[in-house]
């Protein structure tokens, strides 16, 4: 299978690690993977501001760059970017034609911990991790694309890693975007309560599908100086990061 | 005394005010948590809810696209049982009807049951600047408005305040005990409540549903105080939003089922009340005269569009203000709405003017908890998606509600930015030169500087990922 790997700009910027991991995963899984240097930001901030204008341009860039690339799937390490290419035709009311193509490039377009089990049918993981991590569903990821036991699936995977349930799995991080610098406080209490369910179940490690859910959750356990870490699922599964330092 | 909203452009400010209430916060987690839980226990006893909410929700379809007409067969029905109907374009229309019915007769007491339109319309403030006193006799409503405050929820208004603090609100009014369990608190409460049912001249309520083909209205209540409203006095005026009205009785189960389950988690609400026109001669009790008052207020400038007219299928449930990630943690009052959570995010910019209401739709990580538990479906984070575009780019035809020049030049250089990859890698190495040299300057001024207030400032890789893959991954 050919993938496109859409790695978001979060990911290229902030946490590349993932990216690599992501790829890593990808290639154990059977599949070629190719990377488009045109590819930016999928233009979430804008239309979560209430600009969807300034997406348009944003949203042609990465529909031509798949068009381009004659992948079988664009894949993303975000649900929350993944569901907003999938919505891309709702940008469109007025381009019939564009909204065609988006529409195409909507039913190509997975998460990754979607795409390794339902596409790849991944049977191991490349790499070990040896602790205890409790598993963040984010919400765009969860409510949105309607992903469900992927991510533990794939956990349960790698070796030595010892899957734990939290009572507030499925509760929002806190992050939303622009939400988090809107309302700092507001944003920093929905996450404290996320951290008080992880504090309680002890364990090592937060993971999910999502850096930007993670560096949220990551930059408030720093600053609480918390043990506790946000690692991308991909990191965990490629053992590329056994130790990480607070960004 | 009635309380006042805060100001809605002020949900910032209140929120960060609310959450430095520990005694609020507290009662207010174990409320929605409790009613959480016991939302997903009704849920389990219920495996036909997902079927029930599709049935829901297409029958509230059907009705907002055919309101008019099932408007005037209610109307039509409810006459030929002896209803007088009245039409409120708004609340001081709305509010005037009543004032005029209540000194044709000479009343100049009300006693009335929780009704979220009389609320939105301020019925109590238009009543009292008349001189006619309203009771509030839904428990939870009666202390709020003793305590000189404006619901914090829709389905259970005192929801923030704790046992101690209510003991001391009814010390002051009954002499109770203020120590006394909440057994003997609801006891002192009913005993004086009483009372206020005898006193009253009119009896005033809202309406969960109004039924075209039958001409009648439904009442849900879990303290028996409506019904209380309803008969005992001689005259019983409603108030019903007109997105109310379903087609046939037939249509009315599938609400009944949902709606407690949804809001309380209760298999089904402790009193269901169907009311169908005045007491006849025959009949040995019940309000003389029974008058329904239809209030637009907005709502028929909410039909016209598609996308935005599902939000008259709420059921106003509150199911989306306990699921609500932000809710939980600011409870009703920041929002300065009469509908808060986000529900109210949806409805309140609508209903009211745009402008004012313009933190509302912002108020929300998008979380879209609310949507998963609404059970008519209303997909409220899209709303609240196309409420921020009518407030930041506004529409065909329709100048932007609240612009923002700043914010709205820092979205296009950032478009701009983006727009292919030698911007975006130009930018992008702008920022990294900031990010390396800069950090202490740029932390001290937003978003970093907002993002820091309790998080550590995230840095950016020292190389990209972009520049990983052409040395070779």
């Amino acid at each position: 299978m050919n993938v496109a790997l859409y790695v978001t700009c979060l990911v290229d910027q902030i946490q590349p690690s993932v990216g690599k991991a992501a790829v890593e995963l990808l290639r154990h899984a059977g599949c070629a993977v190719t990377f488009d240097r045109a590819q930016t930001c999928c233009g979430q901030p804008a239309c979560n501001s209430g600009y969807p204008s300034k997406a348009i341009a944003l949203a042609k860039n990465v529909i031509t760059s798949f068009e381009r690339s004659g992948a079988d799937a664009l894949v993303l390490p975000s649900g929350s970017c993944a569901a907003q290419i999938r919505h891309y035709a709702g940008l469109f009311a007025d381009e019939p034609r564009w909204r065609e193509r988006a529409l195409a490039l909507s039913m190509r377009t997975h998460e990754l911990s979607w795409y390794l089990v339902h596409r790849c049918g991944l049977r191991s993981a490349p790499g070990s991790f040896t602790g205890s991590v409790a598993w963040h569903d984010s919400c765009h990821g969860l409510r949105d694309l309607g992903l469900a036991d992927e991510g533990r699936t794939l956990l349960r995977l790698v070796d030595g890693l010892c899957l734990v349930e939290i009572d507030a799995a499925t509760d929002c991080c806190g992050f939303g975007g622009t939400f988090a610098v809107k309302h700092p406080e507001l944003s920093v209490a929905i996450a404290d309560r996320k951290l008080e369910s992880i504090a309680r179940a002890g364990v090592d490690v937060v993971t999910g599908g999502d850096v930007s859910c993670l560096m949220h959750l990551q930059t408030r356990l720093a600053a609480i100086g918390s043990k506790v870490r946000a690692v991308h699922f991909a990191e965990l599964m490629t053992g590329a990061k056994r130790k990480t330092t607070p960004p | 005394m009635s309380g006042e909203h805060l100001p809605m452009e002020g949900f910032p400010e209140h929120a960060k005010a609310a959450l430095a209430d520990p005694i609020q916060r507290q009662a207010l987690r174990a409320a929605t948590d409790l009613f959480r839980e016991r939302r997903g226990s009704a849920l389990q006893r219920a495996p036909a809810f997902e079927t029930w909410r599709d049935e829901a929700r297409a029958i509230k379809d059907d009705s907002l696209l055919r309101l008019d007409e099932l408007l005037l067969e209610f109307e039509r029905n409810a006459t030929a049982k002896g209803v007088v109907v009245h039409w409120a374009e708004d609340g001081s229309q709305a509010s005037q009807i009543l004032i005029a019915l209540c000194k044709e007769r000479g009343i100049d007491r009300a006693a009335k049951s929780k009704s979220m339109t009389t609320e939105e319309i301020s019925l109590n403030a238009a009543l009292a600047a008349a001189g006619i006193a309203a009771i509030e006799t839904d428990l939870g409503e009666w202390i709020i408005q003793l305590a000189g405050e404006t619901p914090f929820h829709i389905v259970v208004p005192a929801i923030h305040k704790t046992r101690a603090q209510i003991g001391e609100i009814l010390n002051a009014k009954t002499g109770v005990d203020r120590g006394a369990t909440a057994k003997e608190l609801t006891e002192a409460a009913r005993v004086a409540l009483r009372e206020e049912f005898q006193k009253a001249g009119v009896g005033v309520s809202g309406a969960n549903f109004a039924i075209a083909e039958t001409g009648s209205i439904l009442i849900l209540e879990n303290e028996g105080n409506a019904r209380m409203c309803t008969t005992l006095p001689d005259l019983h005026v409603a108030f019903v939003g007109i997105e109310k009205v379903i087609p046939r009785l037939a249509d009315l189960p599938v609400f009944l089922r949902l709606l407690p389950r949804s809001g309380t988690g209760q298999d089904l609400t402790t009193y269901q009340s169907i009311l169908t026109g005045r007491k006849r001669d025959d009949e040995s009790d019940g309000p003389r005269e029974l008058h329904v008052v239809l209030l637009d207020n907005g709502r028929s400038k909410m039909l016209r569009e598609e996308i935005l007219r599902q939000s008259l299928a709420c059921i106003r449930c509150g199911a989306c203000l306990n699921a609500c990630p932000v809710y939980q943690q600011v409870g009703g009052h920041a929002y300065g709405s009469v509908s808060p959570g986000p529900i109210g995010a949806v409805i309140t910019p609508q209903l009211q003017d745009l402008h004012k209401a313009r933190e509302l739709p912002f108020a929300s990580s998008l979380c879209g908890a609310c949507r998963d538990v609404c059970p008519v479906k209303i997909d409220i984070p899209t709303l609240l998606l196309r409420l921020r575009k009518d407030l930041k780019e506004g529409g065909p035809g329709r100048a932007p509600a609240a612009r923002s020049r700043l914010e709205a030049a820092v979205f296009a250089a950032w478009a701009f930015a983006m727009r292919g990859p030698f911007r975006y890698a130009a930018a992008t190495f702008v920022a990294r030169c900031l990010d390396r040299w800069l950090s202490p300057v740029l932390r001290r001024l937003p978003p970093l500087s907002r993002w820091t207030r309790g998080r550590t400032a995230p840095r950016l890789a020292s190389r990209s990922f972009r520049s990983m893959w052409k040395e070779g991954l």
